[in-house]
């Protein structure tokens, strides 16, 4: 049983209580905050590469349903065919329709958070196809059938001693090691096997560029590429908020992308696809999909706050810099995108009933908001969505998925009062007068506020009454 | 679904988004003219990345092949069926190794390829200095998988090729006006760091990148 943002709370504790957890996440963090600090040579060049990524984001998305027809139109012209589904199920009945029409049965995957957004894997298995992850992360968390901690490193929060039980427990011949060189050879065993032999090959996308009908992947194992290369079908899924206008809009995004995410000048493949094999090539897939995908997105669109959510590069740096996320992990959150951009996106995509919890779990610190490279102003995200989740919407504007979840009625109740009492003198007087007075008949367990704090107790007089004295 | 399609541009073209304007604000990206500045720049940040590098004048090719291919004891080579230094590296491997042209379609051979081939080799589209990577333009000539699926990738660069960074080499070779089905940046061998931070090579694709760079071609 995966875990779910309901049940937000009691996972975190969970995971706190979990001292390898932990110490596996704080080790993680640290290394790539290091290597992202090492990335950029100064506070110059680092301010000035986020305005040109920040700027090109912003302008792509304020031309989106524009930008969006003409990576379809150079797509087809291309030879790529594109698809398009609202929801997670149309994704996947895309995904069956493309991979059953060849009677397909073994699809290889690249890493792409979206298809874990629809759930590809479990989708697919309904209709009878096996969908193998081939990120030597994702491998290792598909193994252990748990969900990706990170969206960088999905198996960040396990240990080589962890890997190599997973690997006794599963890979038949594992001879037990903890050398990470061998650890790896075996998953490459394993894994050049399947790509050879698989009907199909996924991947997401990092970028598609509507001026050329190209998607960009951005990779350092090559897993990538041998998923996009040797099967005869490739299927690429994607967001609709990842078209950008031109192939020079590419060269930014790409460096901020890469410096920010691990802490390198540049990966060891950047892989540009801009259609399937022709008849005079001997290699590369014969087809070429391309699936686009909203679930969520256009709700996110609509509002010109909400649209910075859209900016996101999905390089992981609010992540490792979160104090919330480096203490719980990924899995506690109980969401595909974890950390504070997963607290932003979650609510558009699964609606504030299921994640109303998430944009709580913040000390609003702002480090998130210091670090994105394309300047997504996640603090004042967060804010805006516990007030959404609380509140009416805005006169005028559409209701969110799930607008007001987190409503209480006693919360409600409390603030009434509170505006009663301190807009009324004789009542606010009145009840001061009985706080001091009694203020030793409140008890000293208040629920969950005392857990880790001392129950407050009133003075015993009010400092109206104390400054009446004085002056007398 | 093309009601999915109508669906979601209806409700993106609903909000009226006021398009911005195209503004493009400088950022410092590492570049140069002099060509001797760009070599040392692209070896240094190729071999930080673990791939080996020797700059050698185009006649010394054949000899600098074969020493590297009999030297790592490399006993089947795959190569492709043209491209500019196809008989340079035919004439480096007779007698020294097994030449497998890349001439059929990738089904008819995929299980060779996969587990009875040392090596691809390949030339190089270009380079750019600024993150030391290779630019690889594979096509009917050279497809795109001999610089993949191999353990070893050879690839030939030719200095003249060289670019100072990627937005350079964009613009001044059009690609906004078109692009062949795969284009590839290579920075180095296969790598991961999935395993506890821990660095390792070869994690699907080459496990070595060997780099000859003609420097007077």
């Amino acid at each position: 049983m995966h875990n779910r943002p309901q049940h937000f709370h009691a996972q975190a504790e969970t995971a706190l209580a979990n001292a390898e957890l932990r110490a596996n996440f704080r080790g993680a963090m640290d290394y790539l905050r290091d290597k992202r600090k090492t990335a950029f040579a100064d506070a110059d060049e680092e301010r000035t590469i986020r305005d040109r990524a920040e700027a090109i984001r912003q302008r792509c998305l304020s031309k989106l349903p524009e930008l969006l027809e003409q990576l379809e139109s150079n797509c087809i012209a291309n030879g790529i065919r594109v698809h398009w589904a609202e929801n997670a199920d149309q994704a996947n009945a895309i995904f069956t329709d493309i991979i059953q029409s060849h009677g397909g049965t073994l699809a290889v995957k690249g890493k792409s958070m979206v298809s874990e957004e629809i759930e590809l894997n479990h989708a697919m298995e309904k209709e009878g196809i096996t969908c193998l992850e081939s990120d030597m992360g994702e491998y290792i968390v598909q193994l252990g059938q748990e969900t990706p901690s990170h969206i960088i490193m999905p198996a960040i929060h396990k240990n080589k001693r962890q890997v190599a039980e997973l690997f006794t427990e599963h890979v038949p011949g594992f001879q037990h090691t903890l050398d990470v060189d061998t650890l790896i050879q075996t998953g490459r065993n394993v894994l050049r096997e399947k790509y050879r032999t698989a009907d199909v090959g996924v991947s997401g996308v990092n970028f598609a560029v509507a001026e050329t009908g190209t998607l960009c992947l951005v990779e350092n194992e090559g897993n990538g590429r041998m998923c996009t290369t040797v099967p005869e079908v490739h299927i690429a899924i994607t967001g609709i908020e990842k078209v950008v206008e031109f192939l020079a809009d590419v060269p930014p995004l790409f460096s901020a992308l890469t410096r920010s995410a691990t802490g390198q000048l540049v990966t060891t493949y950047f892989n540009m696809i801009s259609g399937p094999r022709k008849e005079n090539e001997l290699d590369g897939p014969k087809e070429v999909h391309l699936v686009l995908l909203d679930n969520g997105r256009s709700q996110a669109f609509a509002d010109e706050e909400m649209r910075k959510t859209l900016q996101c590069i999905r390089c992981g740096a609010c992540m490792n810099h979160c104090p919330v996320y480096t203490r719980i992990g990924g899995h506690a959150y109980g969401t595909v995108y974890p950390g504070p951009i997963g607290k932003i996106i979650s609510p558009h995509l699964m609606g504030l009933e299921a994640t109303q919890d998430l944009p709580t779990a913040s000390s609003l610190c702002g480090a998130c908001g210091e670090v994105c490279p394309v300047r997504i102003p996640i603090p004042e995200l967060l804010q805006r969505l516990r007030h959404e989740a609380k509140q009416d919407p805005k006169p005028g504007t559409a209701p969110m998925r799930g607008q007001k979840a987190a409503a209480s009625n006693a919360e409600a109740f409390v603030w009434r009062s509170f505006a009663l009492i301190t807009s009324r003198p004789v009542l606010y007087r009145m009840l001061t007068w009985c706080a001091t007075r009694f203020r030793r008949l409140i008890p000293n367990k208040l629920g969950p506020w005392t857990r880790c704090r001392t129950a407050p107790k009133p003075a015993a007089r009010t400092l109206r009454e104390l400054m009446a004295e004085r002056n007398k | 679904m093309s009601t999915a399609r109508t669906a979601i541009l209806d409700r993106l073209r609903r909000v009226n988004a006021r398009p911005l304007p195209v503004k493009n604000p400088d950022y410092p990206i590492w570049t140069s003219t002099d060509r001797e500045d760009m070599l040392v720049r692209l070896t240094e940040l190729l071999e930080q990345n673990h791939a080996e590098v020797t700059r050698l004048p185009r006649a010394g090719l054949v000899a600098a092949l074969r020493e590297r291919v009999s030297g790592a004891g490399l006993k089947r080579l795959a190569t492709g069926t043209g491209g500019e230094f196809f008989e340079e590296i035919t004439q480096a491997l007779q007698g020294t190794a097994e030449q497998l042209c890349f001439d059929q379609p990738l089904e008819q051979w995929k299980d060779e390829l996969f587990n009875h081939v040392d090596a691809g080799i390949t030339g190089c589209h270009g380079a750019i200095a600024a993150t030391g990577s290779l630019v690889l333009w594979p096509g009917p000539a050279e497809p795109r998988t001999l610089s993949l699926v191999p353990p070893c990738h050879i690839a030939i660069l030719k200095a003249s090729t060289l670019h100072a960074n990627l937005p350079a080499m964009m613009t001044e070779q059009g690609w906004g006006r078109g692009m062949p089905t795969n284009l590839l940046l290579v920075s180095g061998p296969s790598k991961t760091a999935d395993i506890q931070q821990t660095l390792a090579y070869g994690a699907h694709g080459p496990k070595e990148l060997v780099v000859l760079i003609l420097e007077d071609a």
